[in-house]
């Protein structure tokens, strides 16, 4: 192979492969944590992985345009099967974990999965529990061979077996490489390179084909956007099937020739960010919001000294802290108190996080409280945030450093072209823009417009200073009796900005006033239950104490207070409120696996919940099933309080009680 | 599921290795009493390898003290036992771990201020060959033995999926992760016979499963043969190849879970009779 084999850019992540095993050789390419000890693997080592993994899959059919499942959490060898497939002009379908049978079974047969590289025995059994619902699938190659050992299943193969078959074969017959090397680079970047399933947010998930060509070029863009090279390292911890690990890890890695770490399991994430410390970091607001809940109960229970230094420091954090990461001018006092807190506070605070090396982190998929985003920022960290979609391979929007804001998104991401319908859709036409939804082209003509833009399906409108505002989904977007707007979204995250509320589900299209389920967050409110000696058997329990509905009370009257400011959400200030009873699920289809909650399906399900919260009635008795993790079924009975929240009249006038 | 002739041969390194299928512990008539209470009377039964044993019974039917007589803990007046088909003698704990048995606590015993990979470490220290000289000059011998034993520990850490955990303090830790801990340093020792006291009691359902879950692994993938007692009837009889029942320190039932279910003495001395 020599670099005049790969005239001009690469186009396909293969090519990316062998560009990168040449230029960067013995750079890390990969790191997993496997019995305690971080492995790590060389672009070159990662390559013959690769080709090794490549022949062995050959060797049992894999052939042109065939789907290959990659099922599991994040594992180099799952990673590996993406550009193996890729090499071979296979299609690799990554496709949640956690999904249950039933939704994984779906995804397999509509996609066509003739392969699936799967993590373990769980994912198998689950496989082979409706494997009559998918004829396609004739081999299923594992990873961990813990549990299979006896499995007696056509088709079953061990990871490792398959490579050393491959290995044996180059071992024969050298000139196989040779032969792999020159596929690769003659495959052209016009061909579809990954399919992505949409976490199904509206309905059944929905396969998002893109070409190798559009996803290398939008991985470029931003890489160069970010300044992203080989000397940085990201830790591999979102979900495999999600559109943003398979965009910041994969995409990006290979384009730029960064290292991929791997966590040793789900549960050592936080220790292994902190071992790792990574460059370049990306997180749902859901985990800054986690994080921040920790390290505020942590300090509670601190020293008296601690949490004094504490707060001092995080209040000159406040006051500098983003000036000073954005090189605004900031006096030189200003400048010392937040040098002495950095070496007090913000330095071991974000060692502990595993924040020290960050140049860039993103946050994206939800709105993120400015309180919330500022904390972060303010210790340092350069925080930004993205607007993306899996049709756009991710980026649509991203905030430029030095101009970043939490209630904007950011303007146009490079060489991404964005317009808003009358009807204030955000529409976008981008160098990643998917190639249509796979076997289903009338829901691809349906998403693309006549002049070949995407429509989001969210509504926004750019600010004066050019970056998009993201209000909510366009159809959820409706109106009271009254007339007045309501942005069901814009009211949840608000009120989930308090710590003690992890979930929101507001309501109020065509009723007479806005109203809202909400769910407490066991951590916080738990915390304080121990706190305040408050014993509880159970979620249930905690969340129908009389004690949290006063504090939850609190929270929303102050939630009417913020909503009652803006003059665009004032009239849809939350009447009536009730504390849930059960925890929002994905398991039972109450949030989608980005754990983003499926609206209708809650109104359907809790409609009684819904009347007794529009018929003044001041409790209600409910029976809800509910999944346990095993897949078993039970029944959770509760009587549920429901209650009124005081309104204020809308802004400009001063803050003063209405009746 | 548990056939025993599928397994591979027990770990155990002191001990003579066995195939599936023979028997590995034979309690022959021992009976055991406290001054004048007969804990145990004229009890026999075997153990064979790669098999999960159950012993059961309402409380006080005798089960701990069956399982501290095989262990060495209690030495019985009458009947004796044979291991590895050599009859044992003057039995003491610790000649019973060197012979490969390792057991768990009804009520956890570890070491509750060290952390989870040092308690586990202690399981490794029947197989430290080093003396004290060499482990206070700690580099040289003693370091490549401990890296050794290290790598063992780090397995068993794996796969009983404790990774997490590995540097927490076990004091700290929710009771079903103590247990979990606990059955990692009795795995430490590679036993041939593993006795389990109670392994699923104080646990939750979710627990439950795991841990029923990494017995049948241990069991399966380790090729451990295991000797439990336990509570839970329903855990049992799922998990286990054949079951003891104890009843007042007699015998009243021997036999596959099956039999023992439908057995009449059985399901009196669970659900009690007029007498």
């Amino acid at each position: 192979m020599t670099a005049a084999a790969l005239a001009g850019e690469p186009d396909t992540f293969p090519k990316y492969l062998l560009h990168n095993a040449e230029r960067l050789g013995d750079r890390p390419a990969m790191r997993h944590k496997d019995f305690g000890i971080w492995q790590s693997w060389t672009w070159r080592e990662q390559l013959g992985e690769i080709l090794h993994l490549a022949l062995g899959l050959q060797a049992l059919g894999l052939a042109r345009g065939d789907k290959i499942a990659v099922i599991g959490a994040n594992r180099p060898r799952l990673y590996w099967t993406f550009a193996a497939a890729q090499s071979l002009g296979a299609v690799p379908v990554p496709v949640y974990a956690d999904a249950v049978a039933d939704e994984m079974a779906y995804v397999l047969d509509h996609a066509g999965v003739r392969f699936a590289v799967v993590q373990d025995q769980e994912q198998v059994d689950k496989i082979e529990s409706c494997a009559e619902r998918i004829p396609a699938l004739k081999t299923l190659i594992y990873d961990e061979p813990r549990g299979l050992a006896d499995y007696d299943m056509e088709g079953l193969h061990a990871f490792a077996d398959v490579q050393a078959a491959g290995r044996a074969l180059v071992a024969a017959e050298p000139e196989l490489a040779e032969l792999w090397r020159s596929g690769i680079l003659a495959a052209s970047g016009d061909e579809i390179c990954v399919m992505l399933y949409t976490s199904g947010t509206t309905g059944r998930s929905k396969g998002v084909m893109l070409k190798a060509k559009s996803a290398v070029g939008a991985a470029r863009d931003t890489a160069a956007f970010d300044n992203l090279s080989d000397r940085d390292s990201v830790l591999a911890y979102l979900p495999l099937a999600w559109v943003g690990d398979h965009y910041l890890n994969y995409a990006q890695g290979y384009v730029s020739g960064f290292c991929m770490n791997c966590p040793e399991s789900a549960e050592t994430v936080a220790q292994d960010l902190r071992e790792i410390g990574p460059t370049f970091y990306f997180a749902p607001p859901r985990i800054f919001e986690g994080l921040l809940t920790t390290v505020t109960i942590r300090m509670e229970d601190a020293s008296w000294l601690k949490r004094k230094l504490y707060a001092h420091f995080i209040d000159v954090a406040k006051r500098y802290g983003e000036p000073i990461l954005e090189g605004r001018p900031v006096p030189l006092s200003g400048r010392l108190s937040y040098a002495l807190g950095a070496m007090l506070i913000y330095g071991p605070l974000k060692n502990v996080l595993g924040f020290s090396n960050i140049r860039v982190a993103y946050t994206a998929g939800e709105a993120i409280g400015s309180d919330l985003f500022s904390f972060f920022r303010s210790l340092g960290i350069n925080l930004k945030q993205l607007y993306g979609q899996t049709e756009a391979f991710l980026y649509v929007t991203a905030q430029k450093d030095g101009a970043v804001r939490s209630d904007a998104v950011g303007p146009a991401a490079p060489n991404v072209d964005i317009r808003i319908s009358e009807s204030g859709e955000v529409q976008f036409r981008s160098p990643g823009m998917f190639a249509g939804y796979f076997n289903q082209d009338e829901t691809t003509a349906e998403t693309m417009t006549g002049d070949g833009y995407v429509k989001t399906g969210d509504a926004g409108f750019f600010d004066t200073d050019g970056q998009l505002k993201i209000i909510d989904r366009a159809k959820d977007v409706g109106k009271l009796v009254t007339g007045e707007l309501v942005a069901p979204k814009y009211i949840e995250n608000t009120l989930k900005f308090f710590p003690d509320i992890k979930e929101a589900v507001a309501f109020g299209d065509g009723r007479d006033f806005c109203a809202a389920f909400i769910n407490i967050d066991l951590q916080a409110v738990g915390n304080w239950a121990e706190r305040n000696n408050i014993a509880y058997a159970s979620y249930q329990e905690l969340a129908g104490n009389p004690q949290v509905a006063e504090i939850i009370a609190g929270h929303v009257d102050a939630t009417n207070l913020r909503l009652s400011r803006e003059p665009m959400m004032a009239g849809a200030q939350i009447r009536r409120f009730l504390v849930l009873h059960k925890e929002l699920d994905a398991d039972d289809g109450e949030l989608t696996r980005t754990l983003k909650v499926r609206r209708a399906f809650v109104a359907e399900r809790y409609a009684s919940l819904i009347e007794a919260l529009y018929d003044g009635s001041t409790e209600k008795y409910v029976e809800t099933e509910m999944t346990y993790e095993d897949g078993r079924k039970g029944v959770v009975r509760a009587t549920v309080r429901i209650m009124d929240a005081r309104t204020y009249p809308a802004a400009e006038a001063p803050r003063r009680e209405a009746a | 599921m548990n056939a025993p002739s599928a397994l591979a041969s027990p770990v155990g390194t002191g001990a003579a290795r066995s195939a599936p299928g023979e028997v590995l512990m034979d309690v022959r008539n021992v009976s055991l009493s406290f001054g004048g209470v007969r804990a145990i009377t004229d009890i026999s039964f075997d153990v064979k390898v790669g098999e999960i044993r159950a012993i059961i019974g309402p409380n006080g039917a005798g089960k701990t003290s069956m399982l501290n007589v095989i262990n060495g803990f209690y030495t019985p007046q009458q009947g004796t036992i044979w291991f590895h088909g050599k009859e044992r003698k003057g039995m003491r704990p610790h000649h019973a771990v060197r012979q490969g048995i390792a057991r768990t606590f009804q009520n956890v015993a570890l070491f509750k201020g060290m952390s989870t990979l040092d308690n586990i470490m202690t399981g490794r220290s029947v197989h430290m060959q080093r003396n004290l000289f060499w482990q206070m000059l700690w580099h040289g011998p003693a370091l490549a033995e401990e890296i050794e034993h290290r790598e063992k520990v780090e397995e068993i850490i794996d796969f009983l999926e404790i990774q997490h955990i590995r540097r927490t303090p076990v004091g700290k830790l929710p009771y079903g992760l103590q247990k979990r801990v606990e059955l990692g340093r009795a795995l430490a020792m590679e036993p041939s016979l593993l006795l389990l006291d109670e392994p699923m009691a104080g646990m939750n359902l979710e627990e439950k499963e795991d841990m029923s879950r990494f017995i049948i692994d241990v069991n399966r993938q380790r090729g451990t043969t295991i000797a439990l007692i336990e509570h839970d009837m329903g855990v049992v009889m799922d998990l286990s190849d054949r079951v003891v029942v104890l009843d007042y320190g007699e015998k009243i039932a021997d036999g596959t879970p099956e039999a023992v279910k439908s057995d009449s003495r059985v399901i009196d001395a669970y659900l009690g009779v007029a007498h």
